[in-house]
């Protein structure tokens, strides 16, 4: 435990860190303490409306369709907690994106389901005002969308 | 410390149904705190299920996604005590893991 390698590698470690991130702190000082995890969509995830949303993740035009059911409250009383499920009988879905067209950022969830996956997702998003709720689902490639008017009576993204 | 992740994971006729909670608290970036300074964001980026190997789930979340995130997702195989891998990674590099066992 108290092995003298251990304590240098420790060192090491430590040195390195405190190099990698002083270069981080020159080289971008506005994001100098971001992090973004890998395979991350970041530029789609910072883009404040639905269309640029969506040209940012799918690079694609929208269609809409019947065959995607979502399920979100027509009222929802605290905006921080939303529950919102999507399901498609569409073929070959190889993902799902879940957007609110009035939030800060439009994207709120992206989900990559890969062969052997069923088609359909549910989770409890945050909704900052009265707005849709939309569902993205990528079918063959091609991406198909529903959405939902949720009333939200207390914003859940504080402010 | 204990896991930050819950989760359950029903395996039954070919598919499996899984449900996990993460506590996390998924700061947006956009809330007051009592002294009327914005708390900085700090949200889980992805989080990643594994079965055999082999990825069965992935979710890229922003900071839109409700404080202790609940995910609902079903996927084709699975038995009773197979192993499921569940990982996750937040905006400051923070992350945790953990292998659950599949209940029949």
């Amino acid at each position: 435990m108290h092995a003298p390698t251990t304590t240098r590698r420790f060192t090491l470690s430590l040195l390195a860190t405190s190099c990698l991130a002083t270069t981080g702190l020159l080289a971008m000082p506005r994001a100098a303490f971001a992090f973004d995890a890998p395979g991350w969509p970041a530029a789609a995830f910072s883009k404040k409306t639905e269309a640029d949303a969506i040209a940012a993740l799918y690079g694609q035009k929208l269609t809409a369709s019947d065959k995607i059911r979502l399920e979100a409250p027509d009222i929802a009383e605290n905006g921080a907690v939303v529950p919102v499920s999507v399901s498609t009988t569409l073929p070959n879905v190889t993902r799902i994106s879940l957007m609110a067209s009035h939030n800060p950022f439009t994207l709120a969830a992206d989900y990559v389901l890969p062969a052997g996956t069923e088609p359909a997702v549910a989770c409890r998003l945050k909704m900052a005002k009265t707005s849709d709720v939309i569902a993205i689902v990528e079918s063959n490639g091609k991406i198909y969308g529903a959405r939902k008017s949720v009333k939200v009576t207390l914003g859940g993204c504080g402010g | 410390m204990s896991s930050t992740i819950r989760v359950r994971a029903v395996a039954s006729g070919g598919t499996t149904v899984v449900q996990a909670l993460i506590n996390h608290p998924m700061d947006s970036g956009f809330v007051k705190n009592s002294k009327g300074k914005l708390i900085p964001p700090h949200y889980i980026e992805v989080l990643t299920f594994e079965h055999a190997g082999k990825k069965v789930f992935t979710a890229f979340w922003g900071p839109a996604v409700s404080k202790d995130p609940y995910i609902k997702f079903t996927f084709k195989g699975g038995a009773k005590g197979d192993d499921l891998k569940i990982s996750w990674v937040d905006n400051l590099g923070k992350h945790d893991s953990l292998t659950a066992k599949l209940v029949g």
